[in-house]
């Protein structure tokens, strides 16, 4: 698939000096996505758009540039929103029958900020409902198509935005992570998601699945786009206490073409004998680059990661499990009618969500109810803590990143996994990334017939930084070699 | 862990407090669902946590729980003593603050 079109930044600096009018690249996009057919017949990526408040809000940078002002680092250019994240033209759904028609009264924080620095934001995007999920299968709407291949998955739950990034619709777009959905869809669709670390991005207007572990996310085409994704939104937010108040480095600025003197781990754990070998491969040419760029390659060990997935599935479900209580029929969306107040919480309920939210709730409220909260909860938060203790100690030791492969399989076709927990397994290089809170990215490293590696790279609390300096530098080592 | 498995009246009871309707048809599926999911989650129980403190946040004094059940504690006042104000049985109360709002001082 051939992607025409400048990058983001590249976008803004055309937009802001006039040379390329806003307008014209918000009409491109929608363009790009009849092209591609994003509608339910075709990628099922976008669920909803605002083409009149899009131009509109093209315009007005149009009018800003002309006036001399500086309408921001991400000016005119076009992004998608997943549809967990609040908007205030747009409805708000999830990818839930029981949000159906929902419009937010108020606008998620990231949102605000995407269109402060400039951005357009032009749709929202489909998604598994209520991010439950590992390949947008689980939507109200019906599935989204991976655009490499149609027949597969975009990964999940964030496949929505990848497609539309893989695409060529956007270069820069939201999603959100729980265990692995941004840098998951970034693997299967062949470019850049980046999680942050907890509290890094203001979650305000992000709907709630699991708070322990719920942060907003960024997709680019490129590290770049990603680079200045992050920066726009990431900061302290008055309306999210969980947001810190840590300083926001220059993430575009982080770009380097070595890496002299930087030491990346490469735990053991998560190349297991099991691991596809071609898969494998894509890393161990990964890490020759790293080498080649004056990085040292050392091998670590986080011993408790074959405990990730059943630990996040207990704690998540458990999570989901009580900030769903809200979804009730009282406060949001469609009510179903029903004689009592109770009958009528259950109908709206079991009519409102799909098979796997309701198998998650079953399973956190079990896990959460009286004679098994010490067995699963319980123990599930002390197994976090170790998992946690893991990644601390080697970063102690001296190591700046950690690399693995980001999934351990390429994109799946549709329909292919049917058991609850083999789709669990898709996260096991992922979900221990949000149980310890700290911030990883994907970015492409190669392909195994002919569908997209993800590389991730993992960091230390707030170290986004050098993310994004290790992933600029492999980048530009791997060239077209990442899509190949 | 060594836990019992999933019985249906424990999918019963679960859903009745998640407040799910389920078909009487569903039940034996997901009662096999969530033993095949919680098989899963037996190694955690192998693993020796003795040695975490309480910095973790999980420690032994445990989480206080209450009475997995259904009855509302009933109120000591009614609402409309406490509430700012009400209409049509609901409370009034002001609304959310926004990003349109000046940032307080």
């Amino acid at each position: 698939m051939t992607v025409p079109g400048p990058s983001a930044a590249e976008l803004a600096r055309q937009h802001a000096a006039g040379t390329a009018p806003a307008t014209r690249s918000v009409e491109q996009a929608f363009a790009r996505a009849a092209e591609v057919n994003t509608g339910p017949s075709g990628l099922n990526a976008i669920l909803w758009d605002d083409r009149e408040a899009a131009l509109g809000a093209a315009a007005k940078v149009a009018d800003l540039a002309r006036q001399g002002n500086q309408p921001g680092p991400l000016a005119g250019v076009p992004v998608v929103v997943k549809d967990n994240i609040a908007t205030l033209t747009m409805p708000t759904t999830c990818g839930s029958r029981i949000l159906e028609g929902y419009v937010s009264p108020f606008e998620a924080t990231v949102v605000t900020r995407l269109r402060t620095a400039g951005a357009i934001i032009i749709g929202k995007t489909n998604m598994d409902e209520f991010a439950m999920g590992s390949s947008t299968e689980n939507s109200a709407y019906g599935p989204t198509r991976n655009p490499l291949d149609p027949t597969r998955v975009p990964g999940g739950s964030s496949g929505g935005s990848a497609a539309c990034v893989a695409a060529g619709i956007v270069r820069v777009a939201l999603g959100s992570e729980t265990g692995g959905s941004v840098r998951q869809p970034a693997a299967f669709c062949g470019i850049v998601g980046v999680k942050p670390t907890y509290g890094r991005v203001s979650r305000y207007g992000l709907v709630a699945f699991a708070s322990s572990l719920d942060q907003v996310g960024v997709f680019g085409r490129s590290v770049e786009d990603a680079a200045i994704g992050l920066g726009a939104i990431a900061g302290r937010d008055r309306y999210d206490s969980t947001s810190a108040d840590a300083a926001v480095d220059d993430y575009a600025a982080t770009v380097s073409e070595t890496l002299k003197g930087v030491v990346i781990g490469r735990p053991r754990e998560y190349f297991p004998d099991s691991l596809d070998a071609r898969i494998r491969e894509r890393c161990d040419a990964a890490f020759d680059a790293f080498r080649q760029l004056g990085a040292t390659v050392r091998d670590v060990s986080l011993p408790h990661t074959d405990l990730a997935i059943p630990t996040y599935y207990i704690i998540a479900p458990a999570e989901a499990s009580s900030n769903l209580a809200r979804f009730d029929g009282v406060r949001y969306g469609v009510r179903a009618k029903a004689a009592t107040l109770r009958e009528m919480y259950a109908d709206t309920r079991s009519h409102g969500f799909g098979p796997e939210v309701t198998r998650r709730i079953l399973l956190g409220t079990y896990v959460l109810s009286a004679g098994y909260y010490d067995a699963y909860y319980k123990k599930a938060q002390e197994v976090r803590a170790l998992i946690a203790d893991d990644f601390q100690k080697v970063f102690d030791t001296g190591v700046d990143v950690l690399v693995t492969p980001t999934a351990p399989t390429t994109a799946f076709p549709i329909g292919a996994k049917s058991d609850p927990y083999e789709m669990y397994l898709s996260d096991i290089f992922t979900a221990t990334a949000n149980l310890a809170g700290i911030p990883a990215l994907s970015l492409p490293i190669g392909r195994v017939d002919g569908l997209p590696v993800g590389g991730q790279i993992m960091a230390p609390h707030f170290a986004e930084a050098a993310l994004f300096r290790a992933a600029f530098a492999l980048e530009l080592a791997l060239g077209e070699a990442a899509h190949r | 862990m060594g836990l019992v498995s999933v019985t249906e009246a424990e999918v019963r009871h679960v859903a009745a407090l998640a407040r799910l309707g389920l078909d009487a048809e569903q039940i034996p599926t997901i009662a096999a669902e969530l033993n095949g999911i919680l098989a899963h989650m037996e190694s955690l129980s192998k693993v020796n946590t003795a040695t975490l403190s309480a910095v973790t946040g999980v420690g032994t004094a445990g989480t206080p729980l209450r009475v997995d059940g259904g009855n509302q504690i009933p109120l000591a006042r009614p609402r409309e003593a406490f509430a700012p104000a009400m209409r049509d049985g609901f409370l009034i109360v002001p609304r959310l603050a926004t990003h349109e709002d000046p940032e307080s001082p």
